[in-house]
């Protein structure tokens, strides 16, 4: 039988959600029925609009989908005014202050404590210059992921810009993929870096060549059923196709037609296209795709440059990010820069907006990796770009700790998380920076911080994997992470080993000091990767390499954060919540 | 009385009768379980596999882990609260309080 879900969507979805979105921003929060919340709230999330979690009823997280993370500093711009003039709550976030924008780890941008009422401005501001927020959630195709420098990247075999614009148009607001089974992610690399991450995604084009009638062909590989959530995690698989670049549009359709008609819509959690390939198997999965959507004849899987990915690869050779100053193939430099934990205030998005386009950019990124590049600084403007005041902030240049750092939104606003993300993982970050010297020759060191299995902070392809959890300390209950140790992308998928389990939350900082030393001490030598030397060791072995351990850092969210309705609000009980709301944040009238 | 009961957003919380009621990560105490070999598990909440209304009973599965033996599973049904017949108003369960699951059988409901 069809989920709860199905049956909603059955009703209403796709395109038509708008025209009741705009209904009731006009007629208000309270027009939405009542008994009608959770269906209006499934279908919200087509058009890129979440509701926050418990506490915070009448405010939706908005998500903008930026493909590949490019924009324009105009558009760049938008999203900071738009955050500057919407995305305010009741209270302010300590670190942040009270409007800012996060870059997410699928390259879109995500604004908290959005007013249903405000939603045809901010609409109207965004699609003025060409962004949306179609799409960005629910079911159907999501954000397209990819590097953000397609085109410009000196080291690439495909410019992939044309083809996913292409995709983008094709697949967005188009009822024949409208309505899909679950969430659709599409990767697209056409870099010698690896930076799509096509390994975790849905549906995955990675560069690869083929010999096609004689002729040496570049294009793309196709690998099928990607994902990290639900403790379920899944390395996309080869189904043993090769596709020109021009036919990237129609295997793209019909792999998710594919999906569309075979995915299972009775149990969401059996939903996604990586259990329909466990259960197939990658051979049935390329005859279903032959036989029933494709009208030509696909070729067999070209040659690969996985050998060659360093993206997020835990490799001690390369930065495996976007971080720094980089050659473009035009001779100009593109910048990337640190965003910790990827959220900067509105005021610092228009700022790095106007500087850009100051230096005569026409291109920023979002990276997967939750940082920001700027594009485009000639030779000669190169020292003063990097001279900027906003820099020293945002670094191209940032300690490792700082660099590699990730977290996903948390129970600041997430009803899944069970524990506080982005705020710890400054501090952490913070205190590594300032107590820890890392071992010789480190450069990188990522640590990704997730609030519950649902993975958003990819924490299973990190050198050090935190997801949250809970412990009893002196008899209460604690905030507390899983630790998985080793797992990254690059020529060999890894995911994480799960050593230390139920870690509380404030002694995290000692147990990475600890684990630090003892890689110093222990490794080969100063050549060896963290991620080759976690590779060598047994589960008992990794277990017992470090302890946690209180130290000085001290953690402000240990209690239960999700039983709060806003952890950083004076009065944190949930009864003091003032949601519902207006839209100035005001008490709604209770009906009782 | 009909209980309109669903568990939404990958498990997160369960919905009765419209109302986000029961939110994923508390701890739940239980005895009498075969969910680990605690004699009281002290069981951290991570996501809702299945729910559905007997009458008034609103009950559930709950994936997740014990954090005192670290063993992971998912529950046998669960007492998660009752709807007031009177009032129509949800009264949720203590999650910390004593709980016994799968004190009665029942068919695999819809979700």
């Amino acid at each position: 039988m069809p989920s709860k879900v199905e049956r909603w969507k059955d009703e209403t979805y796709g395109m038509e959600i708008r025209e009741h979105l705009l209904r009731f921003a006009e007629e208000g929060w309270d027009a939405i029925p009542e008994d009608e919340h959770d269906a209006w709230f499934e279908r919200f999330k087509w058009w890129g609009l979440y509701h926050q979690r418990k506490g915070q009823e009448s405010y939706f997280m908005m998500r903008i989908g930026t493909p590949m993370g490019r924009m324009t500093p105009e558009q760049l711009r938008t999203v900071g005014e738009v955050a500057r003039d919407y995305a305010t709550g009741p209270v302010e976030n300590p670190e942040f202050g009270d409007a800012y924008a996060d870059f997410t780890t699928r390259q879109s941008i995500q604004l908290h404590w959005i007013k249903v009422e405000d939603i045809p401005d901010i609409w109207d501001e965004l699609e003025s210059v060409g962004l949306s927020t179609i799409q960005a959630c629910g079911d159907s195709w999501r954000n397209i992921v990819g590097s953000p420098v397609a085109g410009r990247d000196a080291d690439e075999l495909v410019d992939v810009w044309p083809i996913v614009q292409e995709l983008h148009e094709k697949f967005k607001g188009n009822d024949l993929y409208a309505n899909l089974p679950r969430k659709w992610k599409v990767a697209m690399t056409g870099d010698r870096r690896g930076s799509g991450q096509g390994d975790i995604n849905d549906l995955a084009f990675e560069p690869a060549i083929k010999e096609l009638d004689g002729e040496e062909v570049e294009g793309f590989n196709v690998n099928v059923g990607g994902g990290l959530s639900r403790k379920e995690p899944r390395f996309a698989r080869d189904i043993d196709v090769f596709c020109r670049p021009e036919n990237a549009a129609d295997v793209a359709a019909g792999m998710s037609s594919l999906f569309r008609d075979y995915g299972d819509r009775d149990d969401r959690f059996n939903a996604r296209i990586k259990f329909l390939i466990d259960e197939w198997g990658p051979e049935k999965m390329r005859s279903v795709l032959q036989e029933e959507y494709m009208d030509y004849e696909l070729p067999t899987a070209g040659q690969g440059l996985r050998d060659e990915y360093d993206y997020n690869a835990g490799r001690t050779d390369a930065h495996g990010d976007y971080i720094g100053v980089h050659d473009q193939s035009d001779g100009q430099n593109f910048v990337g820069l640190s965003v910790l934990v990827g959220r900067m205030s509105a005021d610092d998005v228009i700022e790095l907006a106007d500087r850009a386009e100051a230096y005569g950019s026409e291109m920023i990124g979002l990276t997967q990796r939750q940082n920001l590049i700027v594009g485009d600084i000639a030779d000669e403007d190169l020292d003063d770009f990097l001279d900027e005041d906003l820099l020293e902030e945002h670094s191209p240049d940032p300690h490792p700790f700082m660099r590699g750092s990730i977290a996903c939104t948390g129970t600041e606003y997430c009803s899944l998380s069970i524990v506080e993300t982005k705020n710890r993982m400054v501090r952490y970050g913070r205190w590594l920076r300032d107590n820890v010297d890392l071992p010789e020759g480190v450069n990188d060191f990522h640590i990704h911080l997730s609030g519950c299995t649902a993975s958003c902070a990819q924490p299973q392809i990190a050198d050090i994997s935190l997801r949250g959890m809970k412990t009893r300390k002196d008899g209460d209950a604690v905030e507390a992470f899983d630790v998985g140790l080793g797992g990254g992308l690059g020529e060999n998928p890894t995911f994480a080993d799960w050593v230390k389990m139920r870690v509380p939350a404030d002694e995290v900082p000692g147990y990475i000091a600890n684990l630090l030393e003892a890689f110093e001490a222990e490794r080969e030598s100063p050549e060896q990767s963290f991620r080759d030397f976690v590779a060598e060791r047994d589960e008992d072995e990794l277990a017992n390499l470090a302890e946690s351990a209180e130290t000085s850092y001290e953690d402000p969210y240990l209690g239960n954060t999700k039983l709060t309705w806003y952890p950083y609000a004076e009065d944190t009980s949930m009864d003091a919540s003032p949601a519902p709301t207006d839209p100035n944040d005001q008490p709604l009238p209770s009906d009782d | 009385m009909t209980t309109d009961v669903h568990q939404l957003d990958d498990g997160a919380w369960v919905s009765v009768n419209d109302s986000r009621e029961v939110n994923v990560s508390d701890l739940w105490r239980l005895a009498a379980h075969d969910f680990c070999a605690c004699a009281l598990a002290d069981f951290l909440a991570e996501g809702f596999v299945e729910v559905s209304a007997d009458g008034a009973n609103v009950e559930g599965r709950i994936a997740g882990r014990c954090i005192q033996c670290g063993a992971e599973g998912v529950t046998d049904w669960l007492t998660l609260g009752r709807v007031d017949p009177d009032t129509g108003e949800f009264r949720p369960v203590v999650p910390e309080s004593v709980h016994l699951p799968g004190r009665r059988r029942r068919p695999a409901a819809p979700r």
